[in-house]
């Protein structure tokens, strides 16, 4: 019994091998597209900008070597700190407003009933918009003379300020221009809440407990794995924000003319730095510092998160 | 357990989202001009708007025999240009912004035309001097004049009028009586600016301010920036002020971003402006889209009185790498030679005139072309005021300045034109925006000019 069980169970073993073997390759083949386009088309420009940002690389000429002097001399350009500046506060203002307005739809959403479908929809239409569109409708909608937004803000008799030339009011504008593209976090949103389990709801009714506490208690907790995600996308995709202000101020030679510094936003300056003024180098030094930037953020992100996100199944 | 995976699900997914950082990082693809034959030549940022631009497209392919002329029709794109040269795979030919010019030639993306003027015998003399040494530098040749604008005074006679004043009042060279002027030309409605009395045109038309009140913005070697000089911050001061006493910039760039331009309703056929120094091509603008408007043109003159015309335009340049050099001298050459723009007026003028509207003329860059479309090819069309301001635009032609031509290109337009922006958004004085300028202008001279 012994001597015919043995040679069956190293037949069977070696099979199991060979099937893990085939699957191991089978998952790096279904990887591979993705591992290749990392390493081209990410990776490998990520090592060649570490590298041209110790040169004076301009895309054209001889590349020389000029050791740290791009990274010192972003401490010196005020136009670095202006548009860090001004991305931050962009970022401080849009992420909040848009988390926020995306929830509020999101739970109007869940109580449309049978009508959702269509909502969802109309709420993700906008994101299909090409932000090139976009810059251009924040111009007209935003025209502090002629502009829909002033001329609603006059029925109620307030005087709009001039959206798109004051530097106090164009990242304000250009924040609820964005807002235009939230649907994208409202599904996601949506998709949270639809999770959330109705028995927590029903045993907070029970215990009398009211509409906001439910939301504050229940609600909020359960998605906040779901908040905490769109937090760091949302905020990332704010401090690299780029189409709306290049093509409203910067993106022709028209818009250039009435560039707005207040629109400087740290992409921007980057991009004219690269491709205006052909220094490659020192955008590549630019590159570094934001990419740098958003991981700190991240990672604060990322540690006071801890303290705010709970996890299906996660003890307390 | 199924918290950790949660966690580390989450934080995977945090990873990837910096990872999707990197496309700001990864810069953007390039562009292929040529074909693996080489038997196609391509152009760069030209567009082939009316009669004009095409017919000598047409007269260039046929002196490109054996070659398929493909035109990237579009405005000069500078991204997709860097790409295509640093990528070895340059257009044959471009059409760029002379200002451009020099930035480019500094860098040596461009091919100095000395060689491609001796072997062609292009005669330098046919062009305009003002116009080829804005594409020159340091006294190089790097592109042929393609076109040539000049500044001229447009008046909206019906406006002038109505307010007791003529067209003769519109004067630049007195500067507080151009205030006084703008300040009662201008029209409002509660809040709402409704009419611009004057536009000084900042910050476009800046270095024209500049100019009129004696000043350049650069030395005329291109080398030093001027930009803080007491004559330009005395410049801007007062052509600030000229927007501040209609409203300020918030209420007056509104209004000029509603003007339908282009359109029927444009600001001279709606009486939104009194009058501006405008470029030249819009008098044909206005011609196609309002003829029968109380159209009035004047010059610019300079605080002395002399007669002022800020000049620009694009020209053609033959990028460093092209796989066609002989071709495209030949082709540069035909595109700016005066037959060709002789032979592509009368087409135009023609194409005009069958279409009911009237031909303003054309002015090329080319003198003895321009001679001859004034001459010959341009007639009165019975309209006074398109009559009188083709009159204006070919006298004021004859003459005019440019910024001199610099290694910095857009580097230091951008400069002054973002000094003028944060004093009309009222974030700097000028004094402070045109020192800030200055260095920045200055520091972009010096780095482009090193080893020169």
């Amino acid at each position: 019994m012994t001597n015919t069980t043995a040679p069956r169970a190293v037949a069977a073993t070696a099979a199991g091998k060979r099937r893990v073997r085939r699957e191991t390759w089978a998952a790096y083949g279904f990887l591979s597209p993705w591992v290749i386009g990392f390493l081209v088309f990410t990776a490998g420009p990520m090592i060649a900008s570490l590298v041209l940002s110790f040169t004076d690389y301009d895309g054209i000429g001889t590349t020389h070597s000029v050791g740290t002097a791009n990274y010192r001399q972003l401490f010196d350009d005020p136009s670095v700190a202006k548009a860090l500046m001004n991305t931050l506060v962009f970022t401080a203002l849009r992420v909040p407003l848009q988390m926020a307005l995306a929830l509020v739809l999101a739970m109007l959403l869940m109580k449309a009933g049978r009508a959702s479908g269509v909502f969802r929809t109309l709420f993700y239409l906008p994101v299909m918009t090409p932000p090139v569109a976009v810059g251009i409708l924040f111009l007209l909608l935003f025209n502090g003379n002629v502009g829909l937004i002033n001329e609603v803000l006059g029925w109620v008799g307030i005087t709009g300020p001039s959206w798109t030339t004051d530097a106090s009011w164009v990242k304000p504008g250009l924040v609820l221009t964005s807002l235009w593209s939230v649907g994208s976090t409202v599904i996601i949103y949506f998709a949270a809440l639809r999770n959330v389990p109705r028995e927590l709801y029903e045993a907070a009714e029970l215990d009398g407990v009211g509409r906001w506490n439910r939301f504050r208690h229940v609600t909020v907790p359960q998605i906040s794995g779901t908040l905490f995600f769109t937090l760091i996308v949302n905020t990332i995709a704010s401090l690299q924000t780029f189409t709306e202000a290049y093509t409203a101020f910067f993106g022709s030679a028209n818009s250039q003319t009435y560039s707005n510094d207040a629109a400087l936003f740290y992409v921007v300056y980057l991009f004219q730095q690269a491709f205006q003024y052909l220094h490659m180098g020192y955008a590549s030094a630019m590159a570094w510092l934001l990419f740098l930037v958003i991981v700190a953020i991240t990672l604060v992100q990322t540690k006071v998160s801890k303290r705010f996100v709970y996890y299906e199944g996660e003890e307390r | 357990m199924v918290a950790a995976h949660h966690r580390t699900a989450h934080r995977i997914l945090a990873l990837v989202s910096v990872t999707a950082t990197l496309p700001a990082l990864a810069g953007c693809g390039g562009v292929s001009f040529a074909d693996t034959e080489s038997k196609t030549f391509t152009t760069l940022g030209y567009g082939m708007d009316d009669a004009l631009a095409s017919d000598r497209v047409d007269t260039a392919r046929t002196a490109l025999k054996g070659l398929h002329l493909q035109v990237n029709e579009g405005q000069f794109d500078e991204q997709q240009f860097l790409s295509a040269v640093a990528a070895g795979d340059p257009p044959d030919a471009v059409h760029m912004d002379r200002t451009l010019i020099g930035g480019y030639a500094a860098r040596g993306a461009l091919v100095p035309l000395t060689d491609c003027i001796k072997k062609e015998h292009i005669d330098l003399g046919a062009f305009n001097r003002t116009a080829l040494t804005e594409g020159s530098l340091d006294g190089t040749v790097y592109a042929l004049p393609d076109s040539y604008n000049s500044r001229l005074l447009l008046i909206d006679d019906k406006v002038v009028k109505q307010n007791g004043m003529r067209e003769s009042d519109v004067r630049t060279d007195d500067w507080h009586a151009l205030r006084t002027l703008a300040e009662r030309l201008k029209k409002t409605d509660g809040a709402k600016l409704t009419r611009i009395g004057f536009d000084p045109k900042i910050p476009e038309f800046f270095p024209l301010w500049a100019k009129a009140n004696g000043a350049d913005l650069v030395s005329a070697d291109g080398r030093t920036a001027h930009l803080n000089d007491p004559k330009v911050v005395q410049a801007l001061t007062y052509a600030v002020g000229l927007i501040n006493a209609q409203g300020g910039w918030g209420r007056f760039k509104s209004l000029r971003d509603s003007f339908d331009q282009f359109g029927a309703k444009n600001q001279f056929a709606t009486d939104q402006i009194g009058a501006m120094p405008m470029e030249d091509w819009y008098v044909d603008v206005l011609a196609d889209s309002s003829p029968d408007v109380r159209l009035a043109t004047g010059v610019f003159k300079d605080r002395r009185g002399k007669a002022l015309n800020w000049t620009s335009g694009f020209g053609w340049a033959i990028p460093r790498g092209t796989r066609h050099l002989a071709r495209a001298c030949t082709f540069i050459k035909t595109m700016t030679a005066t037959s060709t723009w002789v032979h592509a007026a009368r087409t135009k003028a023609q194409e005009v005139r069958d279409a009911g509207h009237a031909y303003t003329g054309d002015v090329t860059g080319n003198l003895q072309a321009d001679r001859i479309i004034e001459h010959e090819i341009w007639k009165p069309t019975g309209n006074p005021a398109f009559d009188r301001a083709s009159r204006t635009l070919f006298d004021i032609s004859r003459e005019g300045f440019a910024v001199p031509s610099n290694a910095a290109g857009t580097e230091f337009k951008n400069a002054w034109q973002n000094a003028v922006n944060r004093v009309l958004s009222g974030e700097q004085s000028p004094r402070q925006a045109l020192d800030q300028a200055q260095k920045v202008a200055q520091s972009a001279l010096d780095i482009a000019n090193e080893g020169r």
